[in-house]
């Protein structure tokens, strides 16, 4: 699995100018969500959290397709498959690279959030571990789906019909999350939340891994 | 001739005689209610009831279960027919028999279409996700057509809940929609098997199609219960579920009567949408037909 993960880093590393568009892609459609509410700087602030993790979901979908569309040329997966290693640890492998770079992309963008909408918060470990936990449930079934998706025509508009919908859960729990912790928790809210959104995590993580071996064999 | 007759008996009699038991069950709880007749073996009536609805249920994932999709449309002819019968009756009840509500009016009738819809719909997605679960372990190509009709069927009944929520919310809220957990499920689940839908149009080769698809309905069913419970705690407005006790059986009588009646009728619907699934399979996966015959009927 580490080999896998490896093999997954170095390839990001070498298309790191890929990371810097699908970054600016972000950025910028937190810029346009802006023009959408108008420049009144409470409102904009209030759904600054919303606004974040939008981005981070639209760029997410980009960042997802390209992960196996190197495994596409050159019939690259079916050699990947014979390899005397479980589909899983390719999976994994797949998945966590994916998580990371997820991550990273949600660091980059909450500055641009902290600049744009005034949202900034001191609790920077705990919005950090939001950040991990909600990139994660992006992640797992988001490499799932776009191990079937790459295979197929149209899969720009195919990875976002399938996932956007399952996601719904993750992406609630990471938004309320993000806000609790930007705008204050007065309710103690906080806890319950984190704890579906790592359930959700827990549960995708383990499905599309037992799943995945069915997905790519031939 | 008798073979076929036979092998047609063998497999529906069990399916039968259990609908004939909810069908002599459903009628005794009617009759006891209306006229204050018993039939029922001296059986509670809500004892009856329940057998009734079992029975019913039972027999119909029997039918669904010993159906040969490909050969013939039987089965959910009889359920077709069963179903018309159970919704005429169901309707009658609700429309004209059952008194309007205290605080809701004629609106609350829609009750009588939208709770069995909304029973129905989730039964037609379970439906789907067994079918995914049993072709994933037993390649069995019947339940790759069932699994695409129940999705089908389940999408079409989803919306139709979706619709029929929103024309009651609109006298009854004063608003076409609202962000409350068994709404947004709805849609979100709608969502998720347009999806699942739209992958199979667009896959090719049929063995893929089918394990993708299985792999896509199990990952959307298991979110059922995730997006329930984060939307529930994000927002909530809905009525609370009535349970039979505290709703008096002039109501929940159509209702259950049109609740089996859309279950025969889904059911049916699932079989045939499955039987058009694995017919079409069945000539995707025929060998094309000779270059030589072709050319033979063009001279």
């Amino acid at each position: 699995m580490i080999a896998a993960l490896r093999k997954e880093l170095l390839l990001q590393w070498r298309t790191r100018a890929q990371f810097m568009a699908v970054f600016v892609f972000g950025a910028s459609a937190l810029l346009l969500f802006s023009f959408a509410v108008g420049p009144n700087a409470e409102i904009l602030r209030q759904f600054s959290a919303g606004f974040m993790w939008l981005g981070l979901l639209l760029s997410s979908t980009l960042t997802l397709a390209e992960s196996f569309h190197a495994e596409m040329e050159n019939r690259a997966l079916e050699g990947l498959l014979l390899l005397p290693v479980n589909p899983r640890t390719i999976y994994y492998g797949k998945a966590i690279a994916n998580w990371l770079q997820l991550v990273l992309l949600g660091f980059a963008l909450v500055p641009v959030m902290v600049i744009l909408y005034d949202a900034g918060t001191t609790k920077l470990p705990q919005l950090a571990l939001v950040i991990m936990l909600g990139t994660a449930g992006l992640s797992a079934p988001g490499t799932l789906y776009a191990a079937m998706t790459s295979q197929v025509r149209s899969r720009q508009t195919l990875l976002p019909l399938l996932l956007f919908p399952l996601i719904v859960p993750a992406l609630l729990a990471s938004v309320k999350l993000t806000s609790l912790i930007i705008l204050g928790d007065p309710m103690g809210q906080l806890s319950a939340w984190m704890k579906l959104l790592t359930a959700f995590d827990a549960i995708y993580w383990s499905l599309c891994g037992l799943l995945f071996d069915r997905v790519v064999e031939e | 001739m008798s073979t076929t007759k036979s092998l047609f008996v063998r497999r529906y009699v069990p399916g039968l005689v259990l609908l004939a038991i909810g069908a002599y069950f459903g009628f005794v709880v009617a009759l006891a209610e209306f006229n204050n007749i018993n039939l029922g073996f001296g059986l509670a009536t809500g004892l009856q009831a329940a057998i009734a609805a079992i029975a019913a249920v039972a027999g119909t994932i029997s039918f669904l279960i010993v159906d040969d999709v490909e050969t013939s449309a039987k089965g959910p002819n009889i359920l077709l027919v069963a179903g018309i019968i159970c919704f005429l009756i169901g309707s009658y009840i609700g429309l004209f028999v059952a008194p309007p509500e205290q605080h809701m009016g004629e609106v609350q009738r829609i009750m009588y279409v939208h709770v069995p819809t909304a029973w129905n719909a989730l039964l037609a997605m379970t439906v789907a996700f067994a079918s995914a679960v049993v072709f994933l372990f037993k390649s069995d190509w019947k339940w790759d057509a069932v699994m695409e009709g129940s999705i089908e069927v389940g999408v079409v009944f989803a919306f139709l809940l979706c619709a029929q929520g929103s024309i009651w919310a609109k006298p009854t809220w004063n608003v076409w929609w609202d962000w409350d957990p068994r709404l947004t499920t709805t849609a979100v689940l709608l969502f998720a098997f347009l999806g699942i839908l739209a992958l199979r149009r667009f896959v090719e080769d049929p063995v893929k199609r089918g394990i993708w698809s299985s792999v896509a309905t199990i990952i959307a069913y298991v979110d059922v219960p995730i997006v329930y419970f984060s939307v529930k705690w994000w927002n909530s407005l809905h009525q609370t579920q009535s349970s039979p006790g505290t709703v008096s059986k002039q109501f929940y009588l159509p209702l259950r009567a049109n609740a089996i009646g859309i279950l025969f009728l889904m059911t049916a619907f699932i079989m045939l949408r499955a039987r058009i699934s694995a017919l079409r399979l069945k000539q995707e996966l025929a060998p094309p037909p000779l270059v030589e015959a072709q050319l033979g009927e063009v001279v």
